[in-house]
C-alpha cells in the first residue's frame, strides 16, 4: 500500500492506483482522478453516475460492476460509454474512489 | 496504460446456451476495461444473432458428462442427469430452463438483451457470409446489434493485431 496527495489530500491507493479507504473521497479528488482518465471536466451527467456509484459502493462495501450501474441509476449503457470512454467500469470505479468492480456482468 | 487500444475478437461457433455466454461475458468485461471488442459468428453461433432463435437457446443434457450441477437446490455431488432419461421428451426443456433460471438468479440478461448491452458499449458484431449462403438466411435475420456480412478474410483484415478467442 502507497499513499498520495491528490487535491492536497494524502490518500492510501493501491498499486493499480485505485483508493483503498472511500472514506477518504472528496469531490475535488474525483475531480483530479477524473483528468487522469482523460475527462477535463465532469458533467452534472458524470456526477449524477458518481454520486450513484458513491452511494452503492458504501452500502454494499464493493464499485457496482457496469450492468448494476445501467439497471439501477437511470443511465443507458450507450451513455455509459459516451460519458465515460474506454473502460467505463474501471474508469467510474476508480474516479468514485471505491475499488474495482469485483463482479463479472 | 499504453497508448495502443489493446483488441480482442471472439468466434462464436456454437449455438447452445451454454456456449453462448463465455464470448458474452469475456467481452463485456473487455468492454468495461476499455479495450475495443469484436465478435464474429459462425456456423451454429449464429442462431446466436438470429431473431427467431436467439431467445430459444437450449442446453441439451445428453452426452453433456459435465452436466453435474447442484439442481433445484439439490448438491447432486458427482451425479448428473444420465444420458439415457436425458433422451426423455423434454428433458432438454428442463435443462435449459434450469440453467436459464440460475443465470437470471445471477443477474445475468438473456443472450438477446446482452447482445444488445455490447453493441450498445461499442462491441462490433459480425456475422459469417459462408454461414449466412449455408443457411439461407439474410441480414434482415439478424438482431439490430449485427452490422454486416462478412467474409473470413474481411474479418482477419478487421483484427489485425488483436487477440483471437475461438468459443
Amino acid at each position: 500500500m502507497t499513499t498520495r496527495v491528490i487535491a492536497n489530500k494524502t490518500v492510501a491507493v493501491n498499486d493499480e492506483g485505485f483508493m483503498i479507504n472511500p472514506a477518504e473521497w472528496t469531490k475535488e479528488i474525483a475531480v483530479e482522478l477524473a483528468k487522469e482518465e482523460s475527462l477535463p471536466e465532469l458533467t452534472p451527467e458524470h456526477w449524477k453516475v458518481i454520486e450513484f456509484c458513491r452511494k452503492d459502493g458504501l452500502t454494499s462495501g464493493k464499485a457496482p460492476t457496469l450492468r448494476r450501474i445501467t439497471s439501477t441509476a437511470g443511465v443507458t449503457t450507450k451513455e455509459m460509454f459516451a460519458l465515460f470512454p474506454k473502460g467505463p467500469a474501471k474508469k467510474v470505479a476508480r474516479i468514485s474512489g471505491l475499488g474495482k468492480p469485483e463482479g463479472c456482468v | 496504460m499504453s497508448d495502443e487500444t489493446r483488441k480482442i475478437a471472439f468466434i462464436c461457433s456454437k449455438g447452445t446456451l451454454d456456449m453462448a455466454y463465455p464470448a458474452l461475458i469475456m467481452g463485456w468485461a473487455a468492454l468495461g476495461n476499455g479495450i475495443d471488442v469484436t465478435v464474429f459468428f459462425t456456423f451454429w453461433g449464429m442462431d446466436m444473432i438470429t431473431k427467431d432463435r436467439v431467445d430459444h437457446l437450449e442446453l441439451a443434457p445428453v452426452g453433456n458428462t459435465s452436466m453435474k450441477m447442484s439442481m433445484m437446490g439439490m448438491h447432486t455431488g458427482n451425479l448428473g442427469i444420465p444420458n439415457i432419461l436425458g433422451i426423455l421428451p423434454g428433458m432438454t426443456a428442463f435443462a435449459t430452463k434450469l440453467m436459464k433460471d440460475k443465470i437470471a438468479a445471477l443477474e445475468v440478461p438473456p443472450v438477446s438483451e446482452f447482445l444488445q448491452m455490447m453493441a450498445d458499449g461499442g462491441a462490433k458484431l459480425y456475422a459469417c457470409k459462408m454461414s449466412v449462403d449455408l443457411m439461407e438466411l439474410k441480414k434482415e435475420d439478424f438482431i439490430d446489434g449485427v452490422q454486416a456480412i462478412v467474409t473470413a478474410a474481411d474479418f482477419m483484415d478487421m483484427t489485425e493485431g488483436a487477440q483471437m478467442v475461438f468459443i
